[in-house]
């Protein structure tokens, strides 16, 4: 019994990774590739589960509400590109901080206005709703199985699309020496709006994937994005597979610490201690995991940067 | 006409204000006035909660053509955004910048422990229509301090005397890792009395509760009792049922409310909460009041609504026990201990420290025939039910 | 023309006048809504105090700390817990808030300092994030909910600071304190060694600067000072809560300090004054104030390079 408990939790822990890996991914990029922190990446999640709830209920069907919402997330992201973001590279990290928190406010109360404060559901598609048997005692709903496995197929392209075409060669030599780049004749600016569109897309799939299983409402983004931050600098900034490993460490430290630490507690201490320990320290499992990190590592696991 | 946010535009940045020394004059004309400061959680993801209590107080005021008590009422509403030391800083605004006699508010406990010491000294009355924490409750009641809502403990104590009586043996406890939750969590353990096979403290705001969910299937208890307000019990409910759960009972408190129903929908249907009143209750002014209610703001009010309404008749009562002179603090205290006005909820009692004495009852989650969702009161499991902390306090006056 | 106005906003006139503002606010605010005014203004001259502390590190050793709201927790929780068991006076609470926030500073500056850049805000964030949590996991101390303060802190025994005019001229004491402090230091030797760390670590390092030791150093007094914040926070708010530690709460010191303009010191004053007035201001025309505060930063980090101060200097420059 308590080993179908730690497969299922190993499952929940691989299906966080695989949607932190999905947020991850876009702002490692833009973080590596053009050297700009957005805080507002985590409202792109925002917005892609508002828009995935909108479409939704106007067709009554999820995957057309998600084929209009990805591109309405990318339209969205762009947008912002165009209107903010754009004027922001050559500037220092902490006028790019103060910029884009603002936008996060003003996006979290958006939302508010348009929506209303009250958090919107959506229902998981008719044919993929229920549990299915993995094996005897090991029930799994299936929705969370096509969460892991779309984040492994996005996984597993965006790895192709970097490693063997030639904007992903672009990308990765932005990566590790953007003035390179564009001194040898790349149009950066064209580059930069690729990869924050591709990143904003990716953001707004993961916020309508998790949109039937987590609530949708303001701010859902915000707490998402630390986790984001600490995933991509677990992993180096700049580099997606480094993203990937890190994202799904972080899942499964985060849900494995959450739900087997204060039993392992309890083997060195007694009951009560080890359940009111538990309970202060599986919070702070993954700061410390990324704490520790930092320490050995002071530019993460893969460094894009040498 | 109610004021609702107009009542800030006559005040100017603090420092230019100081200039103008409008002050004076407008403290002069207070006493003729009824002022009452309205501070709810408005932003972040507990926002539709204080709009349920702003939006319930507000439609007592209309209905009563805009003056409690026969004094005209202005009702300033303010955000205290759910941070205590932001809380602190708005409710001196309202005592002293606008003079208001009464607070109404607040929704959550950890802006209540902020907000008393600042209301109560001042002597201006403090009206919690939600949050009713135990401190307050008992050696630290105040006799400018009153609950129209419970003790917070009272919502669980109801699940845990409900699955006592059910003979459910096995129950497994989830609540978020914070005051509240273990609050929460003591209430129900003080009347059921079978195992408790586990208790689970997730951290606050966690959304996902795949891990929990896992551990309740193997455990395979009787009943699971959660307490998850807000946005974690939208998650949790519609997660419990797709996780195949939904055949074990389901009992809480603040989880399945008019609040999250919008968004949890069929998922919560057949769900238990233990409340001190539902929209479908049957008296007279409850049908009138949920009928004004939906027509007015187009959704189904819960208790933070009925609890504000409710607060709003209370300073009604009290200002007319007082003929109207509101600067007669002790005219209007002896009002509001008397507590005479007709409650939502039916039977309503003021208690020794100034908590409500009520009814409690079981209410389970329905659909209703128009397609929305609400709670519908099922057995009444407490009668004049006087919170536990109510013997510790020894009223000054 | 052109020189007065550049000495107007320059090292010494300008400070000069805020504090005169602040130190004259009282009488003025007495003919207002007295303590509402007064409490108001003595918040933003504690989070002046905290974003004066944060400037130190950020705008001079270009260290940023996204966990700096940590030491506003750590000096508050100092004041709450000694007086929850009965040590009540300043003689004791604020050295203990100070060492608090002095050795938390020192464990994870020592440990956050050996990473550089993001790595470093980062760092810095997680260190915070366990503060908070530890914080949240204070049952005896309200956990969560935070806890009410039986009163101010007492002075040698008396309830002196308990009015809030005395309050007030207190906090404006340390903040003028905490900014001559700040500002002796980056004008000397010290000062300036952080500053070249900034613009050109490899040369300060071969000219035989162990950086690590003078970064720390700077760390440690920025930590202190902000401990200090947190101690006057707590008492004057009359309360203490693992919500002064957020991550949103670093944030928005962050934003105080960028928003005035980096590296002045005033300039992290008059950012904390914006901050908190405007949001003061603001929401009491809507609700959805935070629809006109967010694109107002977007605006002025598009159109006033160096934040308000830059604008204000830019604006004294053209008018002569």
């Amino acid at each position: 019994m308590s080993l179908t408990l730690l497969y299922v939790q190993t499952l929940n822990g691989l299906q966080l990774g695989v949607l932190l890996f999905l947020i991850a991914a876009g702002l490692t990029l833009v973080f590596g590739v053009m050297d700009f922190i957005n805080l507002a990446h985590g409202v792109q999640y925002m917005i892609g589960a508002y828009l995935a709830a909108m479409f939704t209920a106007m067709t009554g069907n999820f995957f057309l509400g998600l084929a209009l919402a990805l591109p309405s997330a990318l339209a969205f992201g762009l947008l912002l590109e165009f209107l903010v973001f754009r004027h922001l590279y050559d500037r220092d990290h902490l006028d790019q901080v103060l910029a884009t928190f603002g936008i996060i406010l003003a996006l979290n109360q958006g939302v508010k206005v348009i929506w209303g404060a009250a958090p919107l559901s959506v229902p998981i598609p008719d044919s993929l709703t229920g549990a299915i048997v993995l094996m005897p005692g090991l029930l799994y709903p299936v929705w969370r199985l096509v969460i892991i496995g779309s984040g492994l197929a996005v996984a597993v392209l965006l790895g192709l699309l970097v490693t063997k075409t030639r904007i992903g060669m672009l990308v990765r030599a932005g990566a590790t020496n953007a003035p390179m780049v564009s001194a040898l004749g790349v149009d950066i600016g064209k580059l930069f709006m690729i990869v924050f569109g591709f990143g904003a897309m990716l953001a707004g799939f993961a916020g309508a994937m998790v949109a039937p299983i987590l609530s949708v409402e303001p701010g859902m983004g915000d707490n998402l994005l630390i986790l984001t931050f600490v995933v991509i600098v677990i992993g180096g900034i700049g580099s997606v597979r480094g993203a990937f490993i890190a994202a799904i460490l972080v899942g499964l430290v985060d849900t494995l610490g959450r739900s087997f630490g204060p039993t392992l507690l309890k083997a060195v201490m007694d009951p009560a201690a080890a359940s009111q320990t538990g309970r202060a320290l599986a919070p702070m499992l993954i700061y410390i995991l990324m704490a520790a990190v930092l320490f050995f590592r002071p530019a993460g696991l893969f460094p894009a940067k040498k | 006409m109610v004021a609702k946010f107009t009542a800030h535009s006559k005040w100017k940045l603090p420092l230019l204000a100081l200039a103008l020394s409008s002050g004076v004059s407008g403290a002069a004309l207070a006493q003729e006035k009824l002022k009452i400061g309205i501070m709810v959680t408005l932003s972040g993801p507990s926002a539709v909660l204080g709009g349920q209590a702003r939006d319930g107080f507000n439609l007592a005021v209309k209905t009563l053509g805009g003056k409690l008590g026969g004094v005209d009422a202005e009702v300033i509403v303010v955000d205290d955004e759910l941070k205590p030391d932001v809380a602190v800083g708005k409710v001196k605004g309202l005592l002293e910048r606008d003079g208001v006699q009464f607070v109404v508010g607040p929704i959550f406990s950890n802006v209540l422990q902020a907000i008393h010491k600042p209301v109560t000294e001042s002597n201006a009355f403090l009206i919690s229509p939600n949050a009713g924490t135990s401190n307050f409750a008992g050696a630290q009641c105040h006799p400018n301090f009153y609950v129209t809502s419970y003790q917070n403990d009272q919502n669980h104590e109801v699940l845990g005397k409900y699955a006592q009586d059910k003979g459910f043996k096995k129950l497994f406890l989830m609540a978020p890792n914070y005051q509240a939750g273990k609050d929460s969590l003591a209430g129900v353990k003080r009347h059921f009395k079978g195992e408790v096979v586990s208790e689970v403290y997730t951290p606050l705001g966690q959304l996902d509760f795949s891990a929990e969910l896992a551990q309740i299937a193997a455990a395979k208890p009787d009943a699971v009792f959660a307490f998850m307000p807000g946005g974690m019990g939208v998650n949790l409910v519609r997660q419990y049922r797709q996780a195949g759960l939904a055949n074990i009972p389901f009992l809480s408190a603040f989880t399945v409310d008019e609040s999250t129903l919008p968004a949890q929908k069929e998922a919560a249907v057949g769900f238990f909460g233990g409340a001190n009143w539902a929209p479908d209750m049957k008296n007279p002014q409850t049908e009138a009041f949920v009928k004004a209610y939906e027509a007015a703001y187009n959704s189904v009010p819960g208790t933070y609504a009925m609890q504000a309404y409710d607060a709003a008749l209370l300073i009604d009562a009290a200002v007319k026990s007082a003929g109207g002179k509101v600067s007669d603090k002790n005219a209007v205290r002896a009002g509001l201990k008397k507590a005479d006005f007709k409650s939502l909820r039916g039977n309503f009692k003021m208690g020794i420290n100034g908590y409500p004495i009520q009814d409690f009852y079981l209410v389970q989650a329905v659909a209703r025939p128009d397609g929305k969702f609400a709670t519908s009161l099922r057995d009444k499991v407490f009668s004049n039910y006087v919170d536990v902390y109510a013997k510790d306090c020894k009223p000054a006056n | 023309m052109m020189v007065k106005r550049e000495t107007i906003f320059g090292r010494e006139a300008f400070p000069l006048v805020i504090f005169a503002v602040f130190a004259l606010m009282p009488i003025a605010a007495s003919f207002g809504a007295e303590n509402y005014l007064l409490s108001m203004v003595t918040r933003v001259m504690i989070f002046a105090i905290a974003a004066i502390s944060l400037d130190l590190i950020l705008g001079y050793g270009a260290l940023v700390s996204f966990g700096h709201a940590a030491f506003l927790g750590i000096g508050a929780y100092a004041v709450g817990m000694l007086s929850a068991h009965g040590v009540k006076d300043a003689a004791i609470q604020l050295p203990a808030a100070l060492l608090a926030s002095a050795t938390f500073a020192a464990i994870t500056g020592a440990l956050s300092l050996r990473t550089k850049g993001v790595y470093f805000i980062m760092i810095t964030l997680a260190f915070g994030q366990m503060a908070f949590f530890l914080a949240v996991s204070l049952a005896s101390y309200g956990g969560d909910d935070g806890m009410t303060l039986s009163g101010r802190t007492q002075l040698f025994g008396t309830d002196w600071i308990k009015r809030d005019r005395h309050f007030y001229y207190v906090v404006l004491a340390f903040l003028i304190g905490t900014y001559a402090l700040c500002r002796s230091l980056v004008v000397s030797r010290f000062g300036r060694v952080i500053r070249g760390a900034r613009e050109n670590p490899q040369r300060m390092a071969a000219i035989g600067y162990s950086l690590f030791r003078f970064q720390l150093a700077i760390y440690v007094i920025a930590g202190t000072l902000c401990g200090l914040a947190g101690f006057l926070l707590a008492n004057q708010s009359e309360f203490i809560s693992p919500a002064y530690m957020t991550w949103q709460r670093s944030g928005e010191l962050i934003v105080m300090v960028v928003l005035g303009g980096l590296g002045s010191l005033h300039g992290a004053v008059i950012g904390a004054a914006a901050f908190l007035l405007l949001e003061e201001w603001l929401s009491g025309f809507t609700e959805h104030w935070k629809l006109i505060f967010g694109p107002f930063l977007v605006v002025v980090v598009l159109f006033a390079r160096g934040g308000l101060m830059g604008a204000l200097k830019r604006l004294g420059g053209r008018g002569a």
